[in-house]
């Protein structure tokens, strides 16, 4: 197994300034915006950027948590079952931008159950997709609006984003699994 | 039929007799019995090395169902069940339909036995106390005695009213022959289902507590003694409450016996957990004090009997509910193996004193000739192999039932042949 | 990964599931909570799952609580309900169960008058079987929903004090909070009149009363039974009139505690009989949370069962 980290404590708050930066260029503003972030690292770098908006725009912007376990489309397959964990959205996100939050995006799966939970919980005027990593490989078609960094990666590969909150430090590996696989 | 049984281990427990012998039989009788004989010509030997040869078994309490029920068993394929667990005897309880009440039934029954399998397997019937054993007016007990019951019982039910008890009890003793009690009173029961204890409270199940047997053999013991000349046996005993009632019983001398079944000896109301509807029977499965206290019963000569309440039901009537299930379970083919697993080897009975409590008292109780293995006389003996291990297969049980507890249930010692009424009848 | 599992695949009772077990239904039915607090109250899990509720004794409470549940868990959703019928009820049963069988069913919820029902079912099904009360035995999701509603109320179970109330003997109610109630490490009591209590009870843990004033003062929640009138003319209580004087829970009788006591129900009271009507409508009664918390602790427990990897199960 060979792990190389690709991003670091630096570069990751460089990215996220970056993410954040982005997001408030792109809707002009922090009007209206609400962030929801995906268990479990969507919601610590949803919190971040949230800080970040903040702090620039001098307003408060709602953060929720959505779970999306309920939505998987592999719940029955899997062996180990999901633990179920609340969606903690305390606000109405009908007629608000939803900035929906992830740390990688892969095959899209994800997001998709992510946008029928949102969907089950109101009718938002406009979703965006913000990631911290793209590692390509899509199964549906979903696209995100912002990408803090995008990762060429093999099947073989596999992407891990560490977070101060849970992991102790800030930081992407990518991890090769090549022989293991064999 | 000329056979030459080699080197079978005698017991007759009537003469005190334990010794490795040969024996000759003839035509049914016991031609010859010594040491080491050589086999003559025209005669079939048969090595019994390691085997016991005994006084036949008789099994006084199972059910036949028939006439009524002949889709649970018939007299014939209770007779093959029997056969196949070492009893040339077996006394069949009356709760048959129509009920054995009338003197035709027990004809009947008597004569049907006579027919199925060769006439091995003596089939002596039991007459009802009460007439349809509803428990209010006396059966005609006397018609029913001289046609060839050889005791009276209303099992399946009690005999629940003390007045008829006593009524039944005094016009028996005119004929010698033993009332056979099924313990229970009614008003304690009130749709019970398994023993009233621990395992039931958990399992939210309707209790039978032990009172309810109790009660009734305790007041059945004040009418004996009142009565006098009556005699009495308990059916299937359960509790350690009525083992201490019977031993004060014959302390005093009271004319009393009683009989376990096998499963009372073997399984604790513990069985009940997972509500398999064949450990539902009644008296239910009891607790291990209960089964301490009859294993050393048994053992101390209170209990005098070993009988089964061979009681077949269908795989659709047992496949219900729990509380929904009738009681029973088959028991003539599993018995002889538990007796020895849970008893001899146990060392609670010698092989001798099993003996004794499947052949000789059981016999005494009911006035039937006394077997003896001796030259000169029919040959009514069990042969079983006391040391043969092997676990039970329901589908294999030749009763038409197969609702055992004991599924799967490693066992020692089993049935090899049976010789009665002049045929032999060998398995394997 | 959490490592927490359910260990069998059907829900049977609660004797004998462990700690962990009971904490995983009642994290999930948090998570379920609040799924019912949103505007759209129906989420995907169990989509293209069907579900029979087969009620053979009458009980529409439990029975709307899990249709709920199994809609919102959309599941397609089929009940029987039937209160015995002419044919003998164990060949309906089996019969029942060859249907289902047939039928290709995933999950089949059964109430029952006879105790053991559900087991007798799980043995000759495929499908997961989740008990809704079998006679006088189980009612695990009742007990769940109690514990659940404690642990809101109270914050923990851990040394919690709660007396069940009234006629333990015939109560699957009883005996699935016993059983439960001792496994999370509360401190568990009972009242009633001597003969509604089952003999041996005390080996469970469980110290028994038939005293209410002697037992408020030391409690932190009453789960007052529903008294079934039949059980007078069982001769288990002369009448209705000294039950309540004696056993009934009022004003008057918890007044003597220190401190409020919370007032649980399993429903349908007998207002005025087992639970006076002012208490059941006091602030301290967590009567109708119970009920909302039903339909929460039914959706935790079809979600586990019926996304549980089936190769992966042990029973």
């Amino acid at each position: 197994m060979k792990k190389t980290k690709i991003i670091d404590g630096a570069g990751f708050k460089r990215t996220v300034d970056r993410l954040a930066h982005e997001v408030v260029e792109k809707n002009k503003g922090a009007e209206n915006l609400v962030l929801v972030g995906i268990r479990t690292r969507g919601e610590y770098l949803a919190r971040r950027i949230a800080k970040k908006i903040e702090e620039r725009e001098g307003k408060e912007i709602p953060v929720g948590i959505l779970d999306i376990t309920l939505y998987r489309d592999d719940l029955r397959a899997r062996l180990d079952q999901p633990q179920l964990k609340s969606t903690e959205i305390l606000f109405d996100i009908t007629g608000k931008i939803v900035v929906l939050v992830d740390d990688v995006l892969f095959t899209g799966r994800t997001i998709r159950a992510a946008l029928n939970a949102l969907m089950d919980l109101g009718r938002p005027s406009l979703i965006q997709l913000l990631v911290l990593i793209d590692r390509g490989h899509r199964e549906l078609p979903v696209k995100a609006d912002f990408a803090g960094k995008n990762v060429p990666t093999s099947l073989k590969q596999e992407i891990t984003v560490n977070m101060m909150e849970i992991d102790r430090e800030d930081a992407v590996f990518l991890i090769d699994r090549e022989e293991a696989q064999l | 039929m000329k056979l030459h049984l080699k080197s079978g281990r005698v017991i007759d427990p009537t003469t005190g007799r334990d010794e490795v012998l040969d024996l000759f039989i003839v035509d049914g009788r016991i031609e010859k019995i010594g040491a080491s004989l050589s086999t003559p010509s025209s005669f079939e030997s048969m090595n019994l090395k390691g085997q016991v040869v005994a006084p036949g078994f008789i099994d006084m309490h199972v059910h036949l169902r028939e006439p009524g029920f002949e889709h649970k068993e018939t007299i014939e394929t209770g007779c093959q069940s029997a056969l196949a667990g070492g009893f040339t005897a077996v006394c069949c309880m009356p709760n048959t339909n129509p009920a054995i009440d009338d003197e035709s039934v027990v004809r009947y029954i008597r004569a049907r036995g006579g027919e199925v399998c060769r006439g091995i397997v003596n089939v002596y019937p039991i007459a009802a106390a009460t007439k349809s054993r509803a428990g209010e007016e006396l059966a005609p007990l006397a018609e029913l005695v001289r046609a060839g019951a050889v005791a009276i019982s209303d099992d399946g039910s009690p005999i629940a009213n003390a007045g008829i008890m006593r009524q039944v009890l005094e016009y028996s003793s005119m004929y010698g022959v033993p009332v056979i009690q099924h313990a229970e009173e009614p008003s304690l029961v009130r749709g019970g289902c398994m023993n009233e204890g621990f395992t039931s409270m958990r399992l939210g199940m309707p209790g039978i507590p032990s009172i309810a047997e109790e009660v009734v053999v305790a007041r059945d013991l004040e009418i004996v003694k009142y009565v006098k000349k009556a005699r009495y046996h308990v059916a299937h005993i359960s509790t350690v409450g009525t083992v201490g009632l019977i031993a004060g019983a014959k302390k005093i001398g009271l004319p009393v016996t009683c009989e376990v079944t096998p499963h009372h000896f073997t399984l604790t109301e513990e069985a009940v957990e997972g509500f398999d509807t064949n450990t539902k029977m009644n008296p239910p499965l009891r607790t291990r004090d209960d089964v301490a206290a009859i294993k050393e019963a048994l053992r101390d000569g209170i209990i005098d009997v070993i009988a089964t309440d061979h009681a077949p039901h269908t795989i659709d009537e047992k496949e219900v509910e729990y509380t929904q299930a009738p009681f029973g379970i088959v028991g003539l083919e599993t018995a002889l193996g538990l007796c020895i697993t849970e008893l001899v080897d146990q060392k609670y009975l010698s092989l001798l004193q099993l003996i004794e409590k499947l052949s000789v008292k059981p016999r005494g109780i009911l006035s039937l000739p006394t077997i003896k293995i001796q030259e000169g006389v029919q040959a009514n003996l069990t042969i079983f192999d006391p040391a043969k291990e092997w676990v039970v297969d329901p589908t294999k049980l030749l009763s038409k039932s197969k609702n055992t507890p004991f599924a799967g249930r490693r066992l020692k010692g089993k049935a090899t042949g049976v010789i009665n009424n002049g045929a032999a009848y060998f398995l394997d | 990964m959490s490592a927490v599992k359910l260990r069998n695949r059907h829900l049977l009772g609660l004797e004998g599931m462990s700690k962990e077990e009971v904490n995983l239904i009642l994290d999930t039915a948090v998570s379920f909570k609040e799924v019912l607090e949103r505007p759209i109250k129906k989420v995907p899990p169990l989509q293209g799952k069907t579900i029979v509720n087969l009620f053979f004794e009458p009980s529409t409470r439990t029975r709307i609580s899990f249709e709920l549940a199994e809609r919102r868990l959309s599941a397609d959703v089929v009940s029987f309900a039937t209160a015995g019928s002419s044919v003998s009820k164990g060949e309906t049963l089996k019969d029942t169960a060859r249907n289902i069988e047939a039928m290709k069913i995933d999950m089949v919820v059964i109430r029952h008058s006879a105790a053991g029902a559900a087991h007798f079912l799980s043995r000759v099904v495929a499908a997961n079987v989740i008990n809704a009360g079998d006679g006088a035995h189980e009612h695990p999701t009742q007990a769940l929903l109690d514990m659940f509603t404690l642990r809101e109320k109270h914050g923990s179970l851990e040394g919690l004090k709660v007396c069940i109330v009234g006629d333990i003997l015939h109560s699957r109610v009883a005996r699935s909070n016993i059983f439960g109630l001792k496994t999370m490490g509360a401190d568990v009591s009972l009242c009633g009149p001597a003969t509604l209590i089952p003999r041996g009870i005390e080996k469970l843990g469980v110290k028994v009363y038939h005293d209410l004033e002697e037992v408020v003062p030391h409690v932190d929640a009453l789960n007052v039974l529903r008294i079934q009138l039949e059980r007078q003319k069982g001769g288990f209580f002369p009448s209705l009139r000294e039950y309540h004087r004696f056993f009934g829970v009022t004003k008057d009788k918890v007044a003597r505690a220190s401190k409020p006591i919370t007032i649980m129900h399993p429903g349908p009271i007998n207002r005025d009989v087992e639970l006076s009507a002012d208490l059941a409508d006091s602030e301290h009664s967590v009567i109708l949370q119970q009920v909302t918390n039903g339909v929460a602790i039914r959706m935790a427990v079809l979600y586990l069962l019926g996304t549980m990897n089936q190769e992966n199960a042990r029973v």
